[in-house]
């Protein structure tokens, strides 16, 4: 279980979040809804200890994430996660197949190169990606292949923890429905807990066990997804239906 | 007129306190650098392509700068040398000129030019675009992982550009003395051999171990605090190439008087 009390993050005059209070139980797929820019990726980077909020806690099965007392015990941490980050974050210097199978070539989880290669086609394969791609660079991959890429690479150690931001994004709706599969699919076969970041209202429907909508630097509603259609809360009804009408300035 | 002494006070002390803090951050990142240089887990595969990068790579530019250098200085001695007699001198003075200071310092210069820029190039855009934070995610150190190798790389191959740089130098000098000076090939070697000592050498490729150092230092550091998008990564190299050489040359005279004065 991931719980989040009191949040805070500022850059500089910029109140991103600003108190957020979110419980994510194990096994179960959240989803973040929210506009751009209200720092939904900044979110997920402070349990990853990317980013350090400026005040508040998070813990992970009761253990404070952001305090970690040696290198081991962060590197312990971070080998339960699997993360897709918004653009990609492909290493550019390497392989399809080796950013796939990073975590497989090197440091506890390292094995055979033959066999970490393996495990990797059998991810890209996952995310609807052929062999014909594992030996090219990310640069000359389109952006929803760099993102499936990128997919592949998150779940390539089977971690409990996956954050996905923005899986869907620039991917056509076939590759989206077929995401959306994968991402339910790993929670419910393999149990995982999952975190993910999206506009798309269609991938929201097929993935989230619950959802939450961040707004103005602060949970606004949040439930299961079953809830989300009949809350009278008139930002989230702006949101899930699309109007450029409502609480939610369309300048910002 | 009471606020205006403090208020010029304090508009001289932000900018001064503003480059101690940047000092401090520098130093405690080489700190923490060395620190992971130091320790395992090490990266081999990097640490080759890094050497690859840094110190092969850097072969023809370094020699080119050598072998020019070399020339030039044989005809400025040459003439300098014939206002006092003085011509005979050529062959010691350009050897002992490339080995303790031209060779370390334009080598060193060379290395910052092509090297801190992609160093900080490479590691600002990682930055930008990500990268880093995806290799945090998958427990892996990026000081450990793109630092480290670079670090160690560029202390143990520029020495060996050094050397390399001196031998192109002297034998340039050579080239000019034997073609356009007439001095005689077998003396000129010769008079070379018998002046140089051991430390006249040894100082410039400690000296050239040091900037090798402070290159991939500003290369590294420029990188990992890049500002994000195209322009922050663009600052950051033009960051790393500036302090680079002006660290080399400060160094270099900081080197030469505790080397070479009694
Ligand atoms: N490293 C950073 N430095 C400064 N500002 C940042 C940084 N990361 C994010 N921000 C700012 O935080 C806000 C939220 O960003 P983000 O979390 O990426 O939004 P989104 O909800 O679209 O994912 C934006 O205004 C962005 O400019
Ligand atoms: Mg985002």
């Amino acid at each position: 279980m991931i719980e989040l009390r009191g949040v805070h993050k500022a850059f500089g005059a910029n109140r991103v979040l600003q108190g957020v209070d979110l419980v994510i139980p194990r096994g179960q797929s959240m989803v973040i809804i929210g506009g751009s820019g209200t720092g939904k990726s900044v979110l997920l980077k402070c349990v990853l200890g990317l980013v350090r909020p400026d005040a508040g806690s998070i813990t992970l099965d009761g253990q404070d994430v952001t305090r970690h007392d040696s290198g081991a015990e962060r590197d312990a941490f971070l080998a339960r996660f699997g993360m897709l980050f918004q653009g990609g974050a492909l290493f550019d210097s390497m392989r399809v197949w080796e950013n796939v199978a990073f975590r497989l070539m090197r440091g506890a989880l390292k094995r055979p190169k033959a066999e970490a290669r393996e495990i990797a086609l059998e991810k890209l394969r996952r995310v609807g990606l052929g062999p014909q791609v594992a030996d090219l660079y990310p640069a000359e991959l389109s952006g929803g292949m760099q993102k499936r890429v990128g997919l592949a690479r998150a779940i390539a150690a089977n971690p409990e923890i996956i954050f996905f931001d923005e899986p869907t994004t620039g991917l056509d709706p076939i590759m989206s429905g077929v995401i959306n599969d994968l991402i339910r699919e790993i929670v419910v076969e393999m149990g995982a807990t999952a975190m993910t970041i999206t506009h798309d209202m269609s991938s929201v429907r097929a993935i989230a066990d619950r959802v939450a909508m961040l707004h103005g630097g602060l949970i606004r509603w949040t439930g299961p997804v079953s809830e989300m259609d009949a809350t009278p809360d008139l930002y989230v009804q702006q949101f899930i239906h699309g109007r450029a009408e409502g609480p939610i300035p369309s300048v910002r | 007129m009471t606020g205006a002494l403090p208020a010029a006070l304090a508009a001289l002390g932000r900018p001064v306190l503003a480059a101690l803090a940047a000092v401090g951050r520098v130093v405690l990142f080489a700190i923490a650098a060395v620190g992971h240089m130091l320790r395992p887990p090490f990266y081999a595969r990097e640490f080759g392509h890094a050497v690859m990068q840094i110190g092969w790579n850097s072969l023809p530019v370094v020699g080119m700068t050598a072998i020019f250098t070399g020339g030039a200085l044989a005809l400025q001695i040459y003439a300098g040398g014939s206002r006092f007699n003085a011509e005979a001198v050529v062959p010691q003075i350009v050897a002992i000129g490339m080995a303790r200071e031209l060779g370390p310092v334009l080598g060193g210069l060379m290395v910052a030019a092509r090297v801190a820029s992609s160093i900080a190039a490479e590691i600002g855009t990682m930055k930008v675009t990500e990268q880093i934070d995806a290799l945090v995610t998958l427990s892996t150190n990026p000081m450990k992982y793109l630092t480290a190798p670079r670090l160690l790389a560029a202390t143990l191959t520029v020495p060996v550009l050094v050397g390399v740089g001196d031998a192109i130098g002297i034998m340039g000098g050579w080239m000019v003395g034997i073609t356009r000076l007439d001095f005689n090939s077998a003396t000129y070697l010769k008079n070379t051999m018998d002046f140089l000592q051991f430390w006249d050498v040894g100082s410039g490729l400690v000296k050239g171990a040091v900037f090798g150092f402070l290159v991939a230092l500003m290369g590294c550091y420029h990188g990992m605090n890049s500002a994000r998008g195209a322009q922050g990564v663009g600052a950051a190299t033009k960051a790393a190439v500036v302090s680079a050489s002006v660290l080399i040359l400060a160094s270099n005279y900081i080197l030469t008087e505790v080397f070479f004065s009694a």
